[in-house]
């Protein structure tokens, strides 16, 4: 077990390695560090002997290595707009994208967990019919779609909740949480649900499709035969091995989940790291838009591999398989 | 030729696609869809990109039934006064270029790849696998997102405009290319084995030969069910790299780019211009799911489990 985490985590770092790679080559190719500090006034030599000093001149390979050097203590540059380093501005917006993604995974669980178990035991309910083709549907409509047709409905027609921004918030130790506050967690419902949406049907359908097919196992049948209680069969016996495939595509999702809160963000307005990413963009703000690339890439990297440690403790052939 | 007729009408995809109304309503719906937005400049009552047809005096028409509407409009207008369902058409059109453009583009490199990869086995397959595993860790929307904002960095918003399409069809075949790379190379994995590739093998046929040749076609028909699924993919990518500012410009818009030119005007009441052009991508994309979810179910019941 042991070989199996040191290997997975040398995995993640040589990801990370390539992560930054990439992003400091397109940082070195289209940005321009120099005008990131300085204004149009400044003059040519003034830039040039900045340029020298700043390392700009050397060659390729030892800037990326201070480039690595710096990130690993948390310098990833200076974004030129906010006039701050780009860390210290994303650490400031990634709480309301973290808790966006939070709430929208709550959700999810709550409702795909036993809407999927009920849909694989009774497969010719309406309900479940009814789950499944919605499903589809559901897969459909892209997030941003739903999120316009959420305010509309909810905020503009009947007026019951807000269509932008996160409310009140609360500062704890500098983490401003939109949880605490009712204010916050009125502003929380339409976004999460939007963000939920697009993740919702897949799970419904990955959820009740593998719990089908342990139903169908030998294991299954001698529970049955041993008369056991129904519930405890469902529950304990085959929903406990649904989990496992869940886990991997779960953790794959959260990536995807990231991604959507660009899409949803921009709808709400939602101050959070995928609003903001988008305003580098338009900004062409190259520095923050490559430290929020890695901080991205490095949440991706950080989840794949824990996901993976506990999919090698609970299901110990992956370890066997893997350590020869 | 009248062999191959006969096969197909004798064929289990025919009687099974008989059978199923769902699937029978879903292409019937794709092929009207496609008619419509490949004829457009024959169907379109008006040209949206003939500037001097629009009328800044006719912008936000609400659709013909409603009071204020007008009979030339039947959809209502937008805000710069365009014919909403003229531009719908020419829209899809273009959602439907980028998407199907990705998707042969992602097939070429997916098939490439998954070849190689699959056949050579070693370290090639371990070096490509990994960096397809990595990217699909990433997700192809965050992948494609990521790609598109660089591109318009390095390239300046103008002249990203003018190169869209040919660019967001890289952009997102380039960032879709796994899913298709990883089924071939599963497919080739069950194939390469097997006698008739150790045949050609034996009478010293060159690897290249046996892989595009012999083994190839033999891994296309879930090469052609996923495909069917990542045009939906490609089109709902495409709709949602529009709606962030990283697409088709609204001179020129897609259907993701109408929906976000009408979603600031959602709050003044205009709720067509977000309304049709959202219904019309929503359509699309589940038919061609729908479709997509039928042939597998046909071709490869055991695809997606493997």
């Amino acid at each position: 077990m042991f070989a199996f985490i040191v290997r997975r985590i040398t995995q993640s770092i040589v990801v990370m390695l390539i992560i930054g790679f990439i992003g400091f080559a397109i940082k070195h190719e289209i940005g321009d560090p120099v005008r990131d500090i300085v204004g149009i006034s400044v003059s040519v030599a003034e830039r040039d002997a900045l340029r020298e000093q700043l390392g700009l001149n050397d060659p390729f390979l030892v800037q990326y290595g201070r480039f690595v050097y710096n990130a690993l203590h948390g310098d990833l540059g200076y974004s030129f707009f906010f006039k701050k380093p780009t860390t210290e501005v994303i650490l400031a917006k990634a709480p309301a994208t973290l808790e966006l993604v939070f709430v929208s995974a709550l959700i999810i669980i709550l409702v795909s967990i036993p809407t999927g178990i009920f849909a694989a035991i009774y497969p010719r309910n309406w309900f479940s019919r009814l789950t499944m083709g919605a499903s589809i549907v559901g897969v459909s409509i892209p997030v941003f779609l739903t999120a316009i047709l959420l305010i509309y409905l909810f905020s503009v027609e009947l007026g019951w909740l807000p269509s932008y921004g996160r409310g009140q918030t609360v500062n704890i130790h500098g983490w401003h949480s939109g949880l605490l506050t009712k204010d916050g967690l009125i502003h929380l419902i339409l976004p999460s649900i939007a963000l939920s949406s697009i993740m919702l049907p897949l799970f419904i359908r990955l959820i009740r499709s593998e719990m089908m097919e342990i139903l169908e196992t030998e294991y299954i049948k001698f529970a049955w035969a041993k008369g056991l209680r129904r519930r405890r069969i469902w529950l304990l016996h085959a929903f406990k091995n649904t989990l496992l495939p869940v886990i991997t595509v779960g953790g794959v999702q959260i990536g995807v989940m990231i991604a959507y809160t660009i899409l949803t963000e921009t709808v709400f307005q939602w101050q959070g790291m995928g609003f903001m990413f988008l305003e580098a963009v338009e900004r062409s703000d190259t520095s923050l838009i490559v430290a929020y690339m890695v901080f991205v890439g490095a949440l991706f990297v950080v989840v794949n591999t824990v996901v993976d440690i506990i999919y090698g403790l609970v299901n110990p052939t992956v370890r066997i398989v893997g350590s020869k | 030729m009248k062999e191959k007729w006969k096969r197909f009408r004798q064929s289990y995809l025919l009687y099974s696609f008989l059978r199923d109304p769902v699937a029978i309503v879903s292409l019937v719906v794709l092929v009207i869809l496609f008619a419509l937005s490949f004829l457009a400049p024959l169907i379109a009552p008006h040209n949206p990109y003939d500037m001097a047809s629009i009328d800044v005096m006719d912008s936000e028409l609400p659709p013909a039934w409603l009071p204020d509407g007008s009979d030339t409009f039947l959809l209502g207008t937008d805000i710069q006064g365009r014919d909403m369902l003229s531009t719908m058409l020419y829209g899809m059109r273009i959602s439907l270029v980028i998407g199907l453009g990705a998707v042969v583009l992602q097939a070429i490199m997916g098939i490439a790849i998954g070849l190689i990869s699959g056949y050579r086995g070693g370290r090639i397959d371990a070096v490509l696998m990994r960096v397809a595993d990595i990217q699909l860790s990433f997700s192809t929307i965050m992948v494609a997102i990521l790609i598109g904002a660089i591109f318009q960095v390095a390239f300046g918003v103008g002249r990203y405009e003018q190169l869209a399409i040919p660019l967001l069809i890289v952009i997102i075949g380039v960032a879709e290319w796994p899913q298709v790379a990883r089924t071939v190379r599963a497919s080739v994995l069950g194939e390469k084995n097997k006698e008739y590739v150790e045949a050609a093998r034996v009478i010293g046929l060159s690897p290249m030969w046996i892989m595009f040749r012999h083994i190839l076609p033999n891994t296309l028909s879930p090469v052609l069910v996923i495909s069917t699924i990542q045009v939906a993919n490609a089109v709902m990518s495409e709709a949602a790299l529009s709606f962030l500012g990283l697409g088709m410009p609204v001179t020129k818009p897609s259907l993701g780019s109408l929906i976000n030119s009408g979603f600031e005007y959602i709050f003044s009441g205009a709720w067509w211009i977000t309304f049709f052009p959202g219904v019309l991508l929503v359509v699309l994309v589940l038919v061609i799911n729908l479709l997509g979810d039928w042939l597998r179910d046909v071709m490869n019941p055991k695809l997606y489990k493997g």
